[in-house]
């Protein structure tokens, strides 16, 4: 048990500090504007909930919020047992580890423009390898025009980016497993499923939980890739939150609304970080 | 650590061996090369693309789908060397990476010793709250960032996308150096202070070696995501401190866009991580192996 100390605060000032600096002044600039409608510096209205009930009845933000759903979800459904699969597969030793955790670090790296810039080329049916490779199976692939195609093209952009965090913390986790359970699973006859789901899942759940955490909220976070992709187009079926929130803010430069989505958005995302925290940390003590 | 003592018999030795075969049956590492393999291949696909791209020329790019450049070419890398604009925004970002990178640090390792060892008044919601910051979407900071630090006159300087950056970093570094701290035992903090360790020397003389890998890994995420991140970073920089993922965007304006262009561009930005990974390589293995990320 930890010792009882309230000087620790000390410790922890020089964060509060930054975050403070960075979040709290910030947001409380966004209350502030999200109450009132501004025409100009000393031009504001106070207007009170206007903005709130309006965005809570618009039809953009509630499809945007679905599709973003609908994303997020993908994406965790594909990535997670995907790079178990690959942290299991991984040599568990030899020179080949290292080169095995570059490559496997590479897209990781790469700022979220330039995957967006990359697949862009890489998708394009006339002069990219991968859109190249699915036009030659006779499919018509077209990420700019069809929906389903420009839904494919993120997704697979979304698995190629962030697999790999996934591989690498469950990685971590798998090395870390005392051989001694190993052992003893052997010696009760297990067989490789059980060994999985009873000592290397058990085991991996806390980076899991961190891994599928990141995931989760840089899902919802979604923006530089699809800014240079597919720009939220066809039409605005890959437009999700932070596309709406940018065009409201930047594109029409409507302050006050801008402000209450921007609360509202913060608002989703942090009650599904923390339903999902929340259930997950309830599982791992159930068991 | 108990695990890896040598076994005492030869015979015991023998039954490790057959167990570790029996857990891994002989067919299957054919199956996982090829699981690894494509793996790999859809990994390596994008980038290959990318990286031959960018020795073509733009007319070889748009004219024909080509596996291996016809016309090999250096013009577009000779592009980004010899104009100012771009080669300087490949230093401005490492520039505020690294100031981020330490400021992180700096300001994570006290705060997550306090969260690994004790308790205070509100720790656990503080822990919390720090993570919502973590999940703060970029774009909803637009605007009063701009406004915020126009107000410092911090607009279009590398300390400003720094401090900027350290909305997310800071609370991941906590989170995950608190993770490594757990891991180290208590009785250590005990010794340190009878034999008369004061605590800024206890924390920099022992307790800082002792975690060398976590920090490692600290920085790795660090560096990482602030060196990814776009939206802030342009929002915050004009001119003098533009960043190359900001630069990119502006390819896009004007007549057609310059693919082999963009893609050495992109290719470029590649390689301050591989030399990141390079360099803590050893560490990140380590701070893998530990599994406290």
């Amino acid at each position: 048990m930890n010792v009882k100390d309230n000087r620790a605060w000390l410790l922890v000032l020089p964060v509060l500090v930054i975050v403070a600096f960075n979040a709290v002044i910030p947001m409380m600039t966004m209350v502030n504007y999200s109450v009132q409608d501004i025409f100009g510096p000393g031009n504001a209205y106070f207007v009170g909930r206007e903005w709130f009930e309006e965005l809570l009845g618009d039809f953009e933000l509630r499809n945007a919020l679905l599709r973003q759903v609908m994303f997020s979800s993908l994406v965790l459904l594909i990535e997670v047992p995907l790079g178990i699969v690959i942290a299991l597969a991984l040599p568990k030793r030899g020179r080949s580890v290292a080169l095995c955790l570059i490559i496997l670090g590479l897209p990781l790296l790469m700022p979220w423009n330039v995957v967006g810039v990359m697949w862009q080329i890489f998708a394009r049916s006339d002069i990219g390898l991968g859109g190249a490779a699915i036009s030659a199976l006779g499919i018509d692939f077209n990420y700019s025009r069809d929906v389903v195609d420009a839904w494919f093209t993120i997704i697979v952009m979304d698995v190629w980016h962030w697999t790999s965090l996934i591989v690498l913390l469950a990685y971590s986790g798998l090395r870390a497993i005392d051989p001694a359970y190993y052992r003893a699973a052997q010696i009760d006859g297990a067989s490789r499923w059980q060994v999985f789901r009873y000592v290397e899942l058990p085991k991996l759940s806390g980076v899991l939980t961190i891994g599928i955490m990141l995931r989760l909220m840089d899902s919802l976070m979604i923006y530089s890739e699809l800014f240079v992709i597919t720009g939220g187009g066809p039409g605005s079926s890959t437009s999700f939150l932070s596309q709406t929130l940018v065009k409201k803010a930047i594109g029409q430069f409507d302050l006050g609304p801008a402000a209450s989505f921007s609360i509202i958005y913060f608002m989703i995302i942090v009650t599904l970080c923390f339903v999902f925290f929340r259930s997950i940390t309830r599982t791992q003590e159930g068991e | 650590m108990m695990t890896e003592t040598m076994p005492t018999t030869p015979s015991l030795a023998g039954t490790q061996t057959s167990a570790a075969a029996r857990v891994r049956p002989g067919r299957k590492p054919l199956l996982k090369k090829l699981v690894l393999s494509l793996f790999f291949l859809f990994l390596l696909a994008p980038i290959y693309w990318l990286v031959v791209m960018s020795f073509k020329t733009d007319n070889e790019i748009i004219s024909e789908l080509t596996l291996w450049p016809q016309t090999f070419t250096l013009e577009n890398y000779r592009i980004i060397f010899t104009t100012h604009s771009w080669w300087s925004s490949y230093i401005n970002s490492a520039l505020y990476v690294t100031l981020n990178t330490i400021i992180s640090l700096a300001v994570a390792l006290p705060a997550a010793y306090a969260f690994s060892r004790f308790r205070f008044l509100g720790d656990r919601h503080l822990f919390f709250w720090l993570l919502t910051n973590r999940m703060t979407p970029p774009a909803v900071f637009v605007l009063p960032y701009f406004q915020f630090y126009s107000a410092f006159g911090l607009i279009d300087t590398h300390i400003a996308v720094a401090i900027a950056h350290c909305v997310f970093n800071v609370p991941l570094a906590v989170w995950i150096l608190e993770g490594f701290l757990k891991g180290v035992p208590k009785s250590v903090d005990e010794t340190a202070y009878i034999d008369g360790y004061s605590f800024p020397r206890f924390f920099l003389t022992v307790l800082i070696p002792l975690i060398r890998s976590g920090i490692g890994v600290t920085a790795f995420f660090c560096f990482m995501f602030s060196w990814v991140e776009l939206i802030l970073a342009r929002t915050l920089t004009t001119a003098d401190a533009k960043p190359i993922v900001a630069v990119m965007t502006r390819v896009y304006s004007g007549a057609g866009i310059e693919w082999g262009l963009i893609a050495a561009a992109g290719v470029l930005t590649l390689v301050p991580g591989i030399l990141v990974i390079w360099f803590v390589r050893n560490h990140i293995a380590r701070g893998f192996a530990m599994g406290r990320v």
